[in-house]
């Protein structure tokens, strides 16, 4: 018998965001859901430490819950008799609903498209999308958001009160949004994911670069997407673009916790599992012909990754494919990007001239990464002053440790 | 569920134009047949120019009389519809129809749950 608190975890993991996406369904509020599920949760740890584990513990998880929810609604039922103000949180529904429930885990598949549709909803602001989204879909603890963000836990939290909140009192509604307009919610969504990712993988404040827990727990959330909008090739490209980034992950920091620059990457250290299985993810999401940001940056990604070696890199194909970027999403960095691109495939001269026409209108000022990409260029150009003031630019705006001292070492080269 | 749409336009000294003012009109009147017709009409206001209004404030316990709106913001609340609405979607699809201001350009709608609060007794 395995030990019952690592089967909970797991289990809780596994199967938590599909839980929650059903016991909403049932009660119509999130916070019901919630209690509920951690009661199960309780529950599930006495009865399998005395009992064992069950044969399927997901649906045991599930039954479960759905106990304790229908004694929730039971309960606000008596109190109803007496005052009304709770009835207003219960579906009047409900009850009948989970007591018509089959006991199967997949009655109802899109119970956690809705989920996702509704933590992801335009009416909330970007972090409440975000913090929503790991709490229940994810089933990461308030904790654990906390800790992945350098938040304080009660911070979290009360961004967590608020999103719940707003969603019963304005009545955001918990379905999947209308056909004409899946395609643009959809993108809000495959943002939330995007973001939670880059906040692993490039973390912009704090101690270290990476913090690795939210890029897999991103990964898998476009997983569970995948499954869930298996029609939208987009969704697929993400996970690609966040599979191939991922795939580099050990070779982008050095054993003295160091940023190392694609080009100086060991491109032994690259995972190579990972690798193939995002390359595999971008064949299957060009297929489709529908090309959007995510398919062309993964498709950038992976023309880095055919690179057995930096030299090797078809810098004039990334050129291009920043071009069509460019042309869907016409921002400043997608710009230097292009920019960068076409220094390395037409020459610094002519790069460097884009990246200074760029900055012409002052709104990268701000931005580290175009003072990064300047100092660059020209330091392989051998302008050397140029280069130093340009790095400690980048230096000033860096937030990140890590990226700091790389920056360090870069000026520092220089003396 | 009910949701108050507050309309917040840009105001101009000389206010609308005759033009404005019959796009205004047009719009605001197809808006008003389209909500009567499928039955979500609750209320629907327009306001006089902020230049007409009069704020009320409590300071130190007396009742300050002041010329002039509570804020002064380069929007300024104009009217409101008050429809009856599924969900938060259905209303934002409605407020989305209406037109923001004399310029049909700058402006917003501002979305808001009316609240379900006990009504004294006698009162409708």
């Amino acid at each position: 018998m395995g030990d019952p608190r690592a089967a909970i975890d797991a289990v809780y993991r596994a199967e938590s965001g599909r839980i929650t996406a059903a016991l909403i369904r049932y009660s119509g509020s999130f916070d019901l859901a919630e209690e509920a599920l951690q009661d199960a949760v309780a529950a599930a740890l006495t009865h399998w430490e005395r009992d064992g584990l069950p044969a399927n513990p997901g649906a045991w998880l599930m039954a479960a819950s759905k106990r304790k929810l229908i004694d929730f609604i039971r309960r606000a039922r008596t109190r109803h008799e007496k005052s009304s103000t709770l009835a207003h949180e219960i579906n009047l529904r409900a009850e009948s609903q989970v007591d018509d429930l089959e006991p199967g885990l997949d009655a109802y598949p899109d119970d956690r498209l809705r989920l996702i549709f509704t933590c992801c909803h335009p009416a909330l602001n970007v972090e409440a999308q975000v913090a929503l989204t790991l709490r229940t879909l994810g089933g990461l603890t308030t904790a654990e958001i906390a800790r992945a963000f350098l938040r304080p836990e009660a911070t979290i939290a009360q961004r967590l009160v608020r999103a719940r909140n707003k969603i019963k009192e304005a009545g955001i509604p918990y379905e999947v949004p209308p056909l004409d307009q899946t395609a643009k919610r959809l993108q809000a969504v495959l943002a939330v994911v995007y973001l939670i990712f880059n906040e692993g993988y490039a973390a912009t404040e704090g101690e270290s670069l990476m913090r690795s827990d939210l890029g897999a727990e991103a990964i898998r959330l476009a997983r569970i997407l995948r499954e869930l909008v298996p029609s939208d090739p987009e969704v697929i490209g993400l996970l690609a673009l966040m599979l191939l980034h991922d795939s580099r992950g050990a070779a982008r920091i050095n054993v003295r916790g160091e940023l190392v620059p694609l080009e100086e990457q060991d491109r032994r250290l690259w995972d190579q599992g990972r690798m193939a299985e995002g390359l595999e993810c971008l064949d299957l999401a060009l297929r489709e012909q529908r090309p959007g940001p995510y398919q062309i940056q993964a498709a950038i990604a992976a023309t880095h990754a055919h690179a057995r070696e930096p030299g090797a890199t078809d810098w004039t194909e990334i050129a291009s494919l920043y071009g069509e970027l460019l042309r869907l999403t016409p921002t400043p960095v997608v710009a230097l990007n292009h920019a960068v691109a076409v220094a390395m495939s037409q020459g610094l001269e002519e790069g460097l001239k884009r990246i200074e026409w760029l900055g012409v209108s002052g709104t990268l000022d701000e931005y580290r990464l175009y003072h990064a990409a300047r100092a660059d260029l020209l330091r392989r150009l051998g302008r050397r002053d140029e280069a130093l003031r340009a790095y400690e630019q980048a230096l000033v705006l860096s937030t990140n440790r890590v990226e700091e001292a790389f920056l360090r070492k870069r000026v520092a080269s220089f003396s | 569920m009910r949701y108050m749409m507050l309309m917040y336009s840009r105001e101009t000294p000389e206010g609308p134009s005759p033009e404005e003012v019959d796009y205004l009109i047009k719009t605001h009147g197809a808006l008003i047949a389209e909500a009567k017709q499928k039955g979500v009409l609750i209320s629907v206001e327009g306001l006089k120019s902020s230049a007409t209004a009069t704020t009320i404030r409590s300071q130190d316990g007396r009742a300050v009389v002041l010329d002039g709106p509570f804020a002064e913001t380069k929007e300024q609340l104009a009217g409101f519809y008050i429809l009856e609405c599924r969900d938060l979607d259905e209303a934002t699809e409605w407020a989305r129809k209406i037109p923001t201001s004399c310029k049909g350009e700058s402006g917003c709608i501002e979305i808001r749950p009316v609240a379900d609060l006990p009504r004294p007794p006698g009162a409708a």
